[in-house]
């Protein structure tokens, strides 16, 4: 009975994730829109963009191969997977001991091996661009994020998503420094990761400042809702993400009853919203770096999470 | 029983070589030495397999043959045994691949008779358990890769990276030499048991250490002894240079777990600080190497030193836990290592077969005239792509488990009491998490150039899919790369005994547990289970290719690319190696590399065409090894004039020697 529940719950979760991600990112072109004084598009405007790609017939590029074609299913399935993993409403997920921390940083780093691949693909000027920036964005993205995963699992002792999630809910965490750290270097991993400004502009097509949209340049159609659906996806899931490690409050432990599962499905649509509406503000007030400044934003995050680390190791109680 | 076969097997690749010789046609040879090799090394891989998996007590054997007052000690334990499958699935691969592959070569009367001699030469280093055995076949081992280096020595740069390698190795060996007569001590205990048994005192094990550092080392590939590696593993045909790259450096990380783990005895708390260092410079040395570099052998074979790195970060934390007694951490840095040892013999062979096969298929090593084969060899294009993904720590492939338990390693370090430690153990792990991030980066460089695009040669247009032995060894490969990926428990639970030899204990069963699943320590601190992962991913993957298909419409049509409405004809508008490479160089590459570009513009009016030149430095080279060239070269020119003397002056130099010998020994 309680393993059919955890897996009700597990399966929920998933279909939280997908149903909500274009949401949020409706919701934040949204307020960008308000901050700039105009009306934006609705709401619901991702889910229309995606029935519409979806009726859309594929125009393939004639050197494009069979990976070109396979890709975005593998893209999507890393994604899907990884966001599954990190608990949104409630811990201590069915199957959250089958993948940690780190793997899910690894997954996102498959759907972004192949996105690369996606790029080269077809062999034109652009999808290499993308690919080539994208890499060098990640080549110290993703060791940032290591760092910050070193500093948090140091603290909760656990790489376990849920574990940390239940060790920041206890009274046991208090105010450190390595946390803050970590908070500072999570956020500027989690924008760059997902292609926002200052690293990327995710609405531009400009030839010379694109990086996520240059590879993805040549899809159509169903592939690239796909695409896009995966991209939603992986903004909700680094937004969950910093929600459960700190801002935990609300969220369910595993085996609540009905009242506190409702409690954390409505604190995490909240903590949804905060998060989104503080990534347009810092959207909006900002302008986009140059690319080969990028490098000094996210060394900066790389360092923040080595210090992190580096305190965790030299005394506890940091 | 075990030894035996294998020793016989041993007999059977010695007596072959000479006879490769005596086979007049070539294909007849080819056939013979790699299918004979190929049968020894799938028994040798089955007895080994036995004797580690039976957990069977080490079994020793002393022949007649070799110095006198000593003869020939061979000993298969746990450690031979998987150092053995080692040796023993990557002679099986590659003489599978080369059934197909040496039909393609044009002098096989210089590779068929090394070739079974270095399969030879290579159990016998991890199957030697007295110091002359073990550096007798270890310069057997040098020699005879030496020779399949130079199989194509009319290349000038093959003759370059033979001279290199014999250098490098003459000096290895030394230092071993040196090390085993160390532990030796002064009454001659020549034996592995003996100098077990002698307990080495504190200052000959650290200077054992040392000297295994450098001997070893320089033919694993640890920076700054790698020089020769990416010189000579590509010049060697393509399984030979799989050999080389996949194999031969597990030997010789063998011969430094024998020296250090086994003969030194208890390690002192310093000896991992020198070997993590070490291990972090070289992991990220290495990959921005092979970051710089567009022949796609010569990048594989800087990328073996990226990997040798974190195997040595594995046994470098394995050290420092062992030193303070932490044996459960020690075993799981340990396995980890070993893991990744294998794992990484699994997919650089792999990768080097697929070069092979495009080299094959081409003629070209050089990725800025390929592109675009996925379309013209579709099968190999799979294969190379599980292997860049293995390689590139992707979950849900192997790469990934033996990184990741190293990460869990790292993770148990605070406990470590030693403050050298506490600081370097975060940075080896900021280092490992650098290289390998920028290994992902890499193989999307080498995958997307060579084999995605639009071809940029005719030779890249006109390439035709690789024959059936080689896509047959490919596949096994491939194959071994998801089922260590997805089952690892079982990988890890094979290693125990290894681990329980070394460091006292081994990791916790693994097999046993929930779907499999693989815990270091304990379920609430880590857990990974790949099966899962891979069910996940093939199940959300379908679920999402069904619900599109149903969603959807299923309209395709084929058109020009896009390219935001400036197509262009020519491939030549494609990304390159090199400037794909181009933002990680101006990152990365201006410290390490002395990493210069100049554009020379002509001025308005002038019709020649605008150049951009990179220069790049290897700093290594320059600051270590060409001013110890020259100094040599000095030195030898000074010494020279004493070739020319007068007979006078020759008997005068020998007078004088004499009387200053003789002043030393009065004195």
């Amino acid at each position: 009975m309680n393993g059919l529940l955890d897996l009700a719950v597990q399966g929920a979760q998933m279909l939280l994730v997908l149903a909500l991600a274009p949401l949020l990112t409706g919701f934040v072109r949204k307020v960008k829109a308000r901050l700039l004084r105009r009306r934006g598009p609705s709401l619901l405007q991702p889910y229309r963009d995606l029935a519409r790609l979806m009726g859309k017939e594929v125009v393939l590029a004639d050197s494009a191969s069979w990976l070109f074609r396979v890709i975005p299913y593998l893209i999507f399935a890393a994604t899907w997977v990884a966001a599954a993993l990190v608990p949104t409403f409630r811990t201590g997920l069915l199957f959250s001991w089958s993948a940690d921390l780190i793997a899910i940083i690894a997954l996102l780093g498959s759907a972004r091996f192949f996105l690369a691949l996606a790029g080269m693909d077809v062999g034109t000027s652009f999808g290499g661009i993308g690919s080539s920036r994208e890499v060098m964005i990640a080549s110290l993205a993703e060791p940032a994020m290591i760092m910050i995963v070193f500093t948090l699992a140091l603290i909760a002792g656990s790489t376990q998503l849920s574990s940390i999630a239940e060790f920041m809910l206890s009274p046991a965490v208090g105010l450190r420094v390595s946390l803050g750290l970590a908070l500072v270097g999570l956020i500027i991993v989690a924008v760059a990761e997902n292609g926002r400004i200052p690293v990327d502009n995710p609405t531009t097509h400009l030839e010379l400042t694109m990086v996520h949209e240059a590879m993805i340049l040549e899809y159509s159609g169903r592939h690239l809702a796909l695409i896009e659906l995966a991209s939603s996806i992986k903004l909700i899931l680094y937004v969950s993400l910093i929600a459960c490690l700190f801002a935990p409050w609300g969220l369910a432990p595993s085996g609540a009853g009905a009242v506190a599962l409702a409690t954390g499905v409505s604190a995490y649509i909240a903590k949804l919203a905060v998060g989104g509406f503080l990534l347009a503000v810092f959207e909006t007030s900002i302008a986009k770096m140059r690319v080969f400044r990028v490098p000094e934003l996210l060394g900066a995050a790389l360092m923040l999470g080595l210090l992190g680390t580096l305190l965790r190791f030299v005394s506890g109680s940091f | 029983m075990t030894l035996t076969i294998i020793l016989a097997g041993v007999a059977v690749l010695l007596a072959l070589a000479p006879l490769a010789v005596t086979i007049r046609d070539p294909r007849t040879a080819t056939d013979v030495v790699y299918g004979i090799s190929f049968i020894v090394s799938a028994v040798g891989l089955a007895a080994a397999l036995v004797q580690l998996l039976s957990a069977a007590p080490p079994l020793t054997l002393a022949l007649p043959i070799g110095v006198p007052w000593l003869g020939a000690h061979l000993r298969l334990d746990a450690l031979s045994a998987f150092f053995l499958v080692v040796v023993d699935l990557g002679a099986l691969g590659a003489s599978l691949f080369a059934l197909g592959y040496g039909r393609h070569e044009t002098a096989p009367g210089r590779v068929l008779p090394f070739y079974p001699a270095f399969l030879a030469a290579m159990t016998l280093v991890v199957l030697a358990d007295d110091a002359f055995t073990f550096l007798l076949s270890w310069e057997f081992m040098s020699l005879t890769s030496w020779a399949l280096v130079m199989s194509h020595h009319r290349v000038p740069d093959n003759v370059r990276a033979g001279y290199v390698y014999l250098i490098m190795a003459s000096f290895g060996t030394l230092a071993l030499l040196l090390g085993f007569g160390l532990l030796a001590g002064p009454d001659g205990f020549y034996t592995f048991a003996q100098m077990r048994a002698a307990h080495p005192s504190a200052a000959i094990g650290a200077l054992a250490l040392m000297l295994a550092l450098v001997g070893a080392g320089s033919k694993a590939g640890i920076v700054p002894l790698h020089v020769w590696l990416p010189l000579a593993h590509p010049a060697a045909p393509s399984h030979v240079s799989a050999l080389m790259s996949g194999v031969m450096t597990k030997v010789a990380v063998y011969g430094f777990i024998r020296i250090v783990f086994d003969l030194a005895g208890g390690p002192a708390w310093w000896w991992s600080i020198v070997v993590l260092a070490l291990a972090g410079v070289t992991t990220v040395m290495g990959v921005l190497y092979a970051l710089m570099q567009h022949d796609l052998k010569r990048l594989l074979a800087y990328h073996t030193v990226e990997n040798i790195g974190i195997i040595f970060i594995g046994l470098g934390l394995a050290l420092a836990f062992k030193s303070y007694g932490m044996v459960f951490a020690a075993a799981l840095a340990f396995t980890a290592a070993l893991l990744h040892v294998f794992n990484h013999s699994l997919f650089k062979s792999l990768l080097f077969f697929g070069a092979g096969a495009v080299l094959t298929a081409t003629g070209e090593r050089d990725m800025e005239h390929l592109g675009g084969l996925i379309h013209r060899m579709p099968k190999t294009a799979f294969v190379f792509l599980v292997g860049c993904a293995a390689i590139s720590a992707l979950p849900p492939l192997n790469g990934f488990v033996s990184e990741w338990l190293t990460f869990q390693a790292i993770l148990l370090s605070p406990q470590l009491p030693s403050w050298g430690l506490k600081i370097l153990v975060p940075a080896t792990g900021a280092l490992l998490a650098l290289s390998a991030a920028l290994a992902a980066a890499f193989f999307v460089k080498a995958y997307g150039v060579t084999f995605l695009g639009r071809p940029r040669t005719r030779a890249a247009e006109a390439a035709t899919e690789t024959d059936s032995y080689s896509l047959a060894a490919m596949l096994l490969l491939a194959f071994l790369c998801l089922l260590a990926g997805v089952l690892p428990g079982l990988f890890i639970d094979a290693l125990a005994p290894v681990s329980t030899a070394l460091v006292g204990v081994h990791m916790p069963e693994q097999s046993g547990g929930q779907w499999l699943s693989i815990v270091p320590v304990a379920a609430s601190r880590s857990s990974y289970d790949g099966l899962l992962v891979f069910l996940f991913m093939v199940i959300s993957g379908t679920l999402a290719a069904v619900a599109i298909h149903r969603l959807a419409t299923a309209r395709l049509r084929r058109a020009p690319a896009w390219d935001c409405g400036y197509p262009d004809a020519s491939p030549a508008t494609q990304y390159t190696a090199t400037s794909f490479a181009q933002p990680i160089r101006r990152v990365f590459g201006t410290t390490v590399f002395y990493a210069r570009e100049h554009v020379d513009m002509p001025p308005p009016g002038d019709t020649r065409a605008a150049r951009f030149t990179v220069e790049l430095h290897d700093l290594i080279w320059e600051a270590i090894y060409a001013p110890l060239a020259a100094g040599i070269g000095y030195v030898a020119d000074r010494l020279n004039r004493l070739q020319f003397l007068t007979i006078r002056q020759f008997l005068t130099l020998v007078f004088v020697t004499l009387v200053l010998l003789l002043l030393v020994l009065a004195l």
